[in-house]
């Protein structure tokens, strides 16, 4: 699905990652956890294709093509959805007219007309009863003075309408409260499948109790520097970050 | 990946032609440049007028040649020469014909250049037309049903000719000729225009609409408008114009009068968009209106506007709140890109008791263009409990560009409330970000963030014109990535 070999990018001549390298197969859940500013929502950015961010070295294939030349609307049209840390205030924009338009322009791309007007409501009545939001939720602006926790809510939901193949959730679980939590979690359990992927990135284990990962990455100062199975995801928030730090000399 | 730069931009906004330039070949009776007295007796001889109009107009003239060309707005451009200008065109064509078919084909072509044929627009439903090339109408359908209700629309020299009473009686009340320079040179020379008037009580079944353009080169177009509605009726009027593209600078100075009686309600709606001059700033329309309302008691009148054309716009659709209990109000949504300047804005006037008056001003100012908007909320001392709320909000695109907010409140009256809120904000590449990641490319984020800015105002619109004004914000600001 996604293959990352030796990633080198950086952001205002500022080097950010330093040699990422990262295979996610179809079916499985990869945690992505570190400390502040290591480089993880840089390293979500630079998939997502965001132009601020300059590719110095190496590769990211999807589905064994490289991306690299995409803008990033022609990598979601792939199937590339980020949950953003921080979503976005688009004042005016309704939640609905929002995805409406995502889901259009993405059809667009694939040469398909627009999607009939009935079958869009299904989909979102569907969706938003997956993820419990209220309707007239979906009528207010995009974000606009939406709590820490709706926003969060609203991003699962935009990744439920527009079903990605690889799905990148920055944290996602931060600022969510103990119910939301579940429904969110639930929400992504229910969308996936043996063909697409995600990856969480996290500072909590509580979210991996709900998405069980597969495999833990730490990311440290631009660099992967320890993988290892779920149980990683315990040690560290026993531990935290520091014998890490020391094993690799940093 | 390649990065889209201020670079790109520049060069994508340089190459991008204006849309809707053309120029429509067809013959037209033209006066030789120059305004003294006899041309505007000329004029008012060649339009079959009677005595009173004449002398309406010599005084006019009189008034505007004591007058000099106002300075205070935020524009900047060369001052038209007066003496350089021909004050009367006609369509070669007769004047006035049953069907489509009698029109001269090359005007039907140019509508459907423009995307609005008068076939299509006949299809939309509800919309009467009276189309105005230059400065003699040619077309006029949907009268009969009009004129069942006893409503009169028609041309304004038509209306002179066959209503003089109505025209005699409320032309000049609102819009006084001495008002401002660009008024008295227009009740001076002004060719023609729309006329409309509602009897008591009746409420105008349909959309009324006209087209406004400017087709002849070196002519400058003078349009009088003039709606009454009377006690307890209720209209509403819609504008629309595009012009053909022009090298030298075209003047446009028209006026348009409201007047809503007792209990009566008009609601005006625009759509501009004359050639704002190419990318280096050169040619484009000088659009100077001067629109007033006068409302009486329990009266409204709500302006409605949508600016995305001509080089500089000079433009304050306004209400005089005469009556107890009217209100008044303004939707604008103005866009300028490359060198456009807009100075645009209104003016309550609150004479009445517990009059009201909203303002949602909406300024998008992208490429190296001037927004401004200028406002003036006047409370007089007898007024008793007047209200005001405005709100200007201004979206900038780029660095180059300039958004500027003039809001003046005259309240003599302690009772009066007048609230005001004022915002500027950029697209950010976050924003821009956020929608190409959910699909969305660069061109059609702005064009979604633009319209969510602009809702409020657009939602003031009635339906097929909402659509003809996003379709237009998209239009004017492609490429105009900050
Ligand atoms: N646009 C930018 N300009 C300058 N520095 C940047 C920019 N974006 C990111 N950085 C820097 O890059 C480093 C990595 O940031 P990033 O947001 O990827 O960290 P993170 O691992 O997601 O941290 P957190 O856990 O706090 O979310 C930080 O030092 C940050 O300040
Ligand atoms: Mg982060």
């Amino acid at each position: 699905m996604l293959k990352i070999n030796n990633l080198h990018a950086s952001v205002e001549d500022k080097a950010i990652l330093k040699g990422i390298n990262l295979e996610v197969k179809p079916g499985e859940v990869h945690a992505i956890m570190g400390p502040n500013g290591s480089g993880k929502s840089t390293l979500a950015s630079v998939i997502a294709g965001k132009e601020e961010y300059e590719v110095e070295e190496g590769e990211i294939l999807l589905e064994g093509e490289n991306i690299d030349e995409l803008a990033a609307e022609e990598r979601a049209h792939k199937g590339i959805f980020l949950s953003f840390q921080y979503p976005v205030e688009i004042p005016g924009v309704s939640v609905t007219n929002f995805m409406k338009t995502a889901i259009n322009e993405t059809r667009k791309a694939k040469g398909l007309d627009d999607m009939p007007a009935n079958e869009m409501l299904k989909l979102i009545r569907e969706k938003s009863d997956l993820l419990e939001i209220d309707k007239k939720f979906l009528s207010r602006s995009l974000n606009e003075g939406f709590s820490g926790g709706e926003k969060k809510r609203n991003e699962i939901f935009q990744m439920a309408m527009l079903e990605p193949k690889l799905a990148i959730l920055d944290e996602t679980d931060s600022g969510l409260d103990i119910d939301a939590l579940r429904i969110v979690a639930n929400g992504v359990n229910k969308l996936k499948s043996k063909d697409n992927a995600v990856i969480v990135i996290t500072h909590y284990q509580r979210l991996l109790d709900y998405i069980v990962p597969d495999f833990v990455h730490v990311l440290h100062n631009g660099k992967i520097v320890k993988s290892g199975p779920k149980e990683l995801a315990h040690e560290l928030e026993e531990k935290g970050y520091d014998w890490i730090k020391e094993e690799v000399g940093a | 990946m390649s990065k889209y730069t201020e670079d790109d931009l520049r060069e994508e906004l340089k190459t991008k032609e204006y849309e809707y330039g053309f120029y429509t070949d067809i013959q037209s009776e033209t006066f030789p440049v120059g305004l003294n007295e006899d041309i505007v007796k000329a004029i008012s001889k060649k339009k079959e007028e009677p005595e009173w109009m004449t002398e309406w107009r010599l005084e006019s003239f009189k008034i505007w040649k004591e007058m000099v060309e106002p300075e205070w707005a935020n524009v900047n451009y060369k001052k038209p020469d007066f003496q350089a200008i021909s004050y009367y065109s006609a369509p070669n064509s007769k004047p006035k014909y049953d069907s489509l078919d009698e029109v001269d084909p090359e005007l039907l072509a140019t509508f459907d250049k423009l995307g609005i044929s008068l076939d299509e627009q006949k299809k939309l439903t509800g919309v009467a037309m009276d189309v105005v090339v230059d400065s003699v109408s040619v077309a006029t359908t949907f009268k009969k049903t009009l004129a069942e209700k006893g409503i009169i629309f028609m041309s304004i020299s038509e209306a002179i000719k066959e209503h003089p009473e109505l025209v005699k009686k409320y032309i000049g009340t609102v819009v006084p000729q001495k008002d401002n320079f660009y008024a008295a040179l227009n009740s001076a020379v002004f060719s023609d225009g729309s006329f409309c008037y509602i009897p008591k009580g009746v409420r105008c079944p349909m959309e009324l609409s006209t087209y406004f353009r400017i087709n002849q080169a070196g002519t400058g177009q003078f349009e009088r408008t003039l709606v009454i509605a009377d006690e307890g009726s209720y209209v509403s009027y819609l504008e629309g114009c595009t012009a053909p593209m022009r090298d030298e600078n075209q003047l446009h100075a028209a006026v348009v009068e409201l007047i809503a009686l007792d209990d009566a309600e008009i609601k005006y709606s625009t759509v501009q968009n004359w050639y704002p001059g190419n990318a280096e700033g050169k040619g484009g329309v000088y659009n100077f209106v001067t629109k007033r309302g006068l409302c009486e008691k329990n009266a409204k009148i709500s302006w409605t506007q949508v600016e995305t054309g001509s080089a500089v716009t000079w433009k304050y659709p306004s209400c005089v709140l005469k009556g107890d209990n009217s209100v008044g109000e303004f939707y604008s949504i103005a866009v300028t890109n490359n060198y456009q300047q807009a100075d645009t804005g209104t003016k309550m006037i609150h004479l009445g008791n517990n009059t009201k008056s909203t303002i949602i001003s909406k300024g998008i100012s992208a490429g190296k263009s001037q927004n401004s908007y200028r406002g003036l909320v006047q409370v007089s001392s007898r007024a008793e409990n007047a209200r005001n709320f405005s709100q200007c909000d201004s979206l900038l695109m780029g660095n180059e560009c300039g958004a500027h907010t003039f809001p003046y409140i005259e309240a003599k009256n302690k009772t009066a409330k007048i609230e005001h809120e004022a915002t500027t904000s950029k697209i950010g590449e976050d924003q821009i970000f956020y929608c190409n990641q959910r699909g969305i490319d660069t061109e059609k984020a702005i064009a979604l963030i633009v319209n969510g800015f602009s809702k409020e105002v657009l939602n003031k619109l009635p339906m097929e014109f909402a659509v003809e004004a996003q379709k237009l914000l998209e239009i004017s600001l492609e490429g105009s990535v900050g």
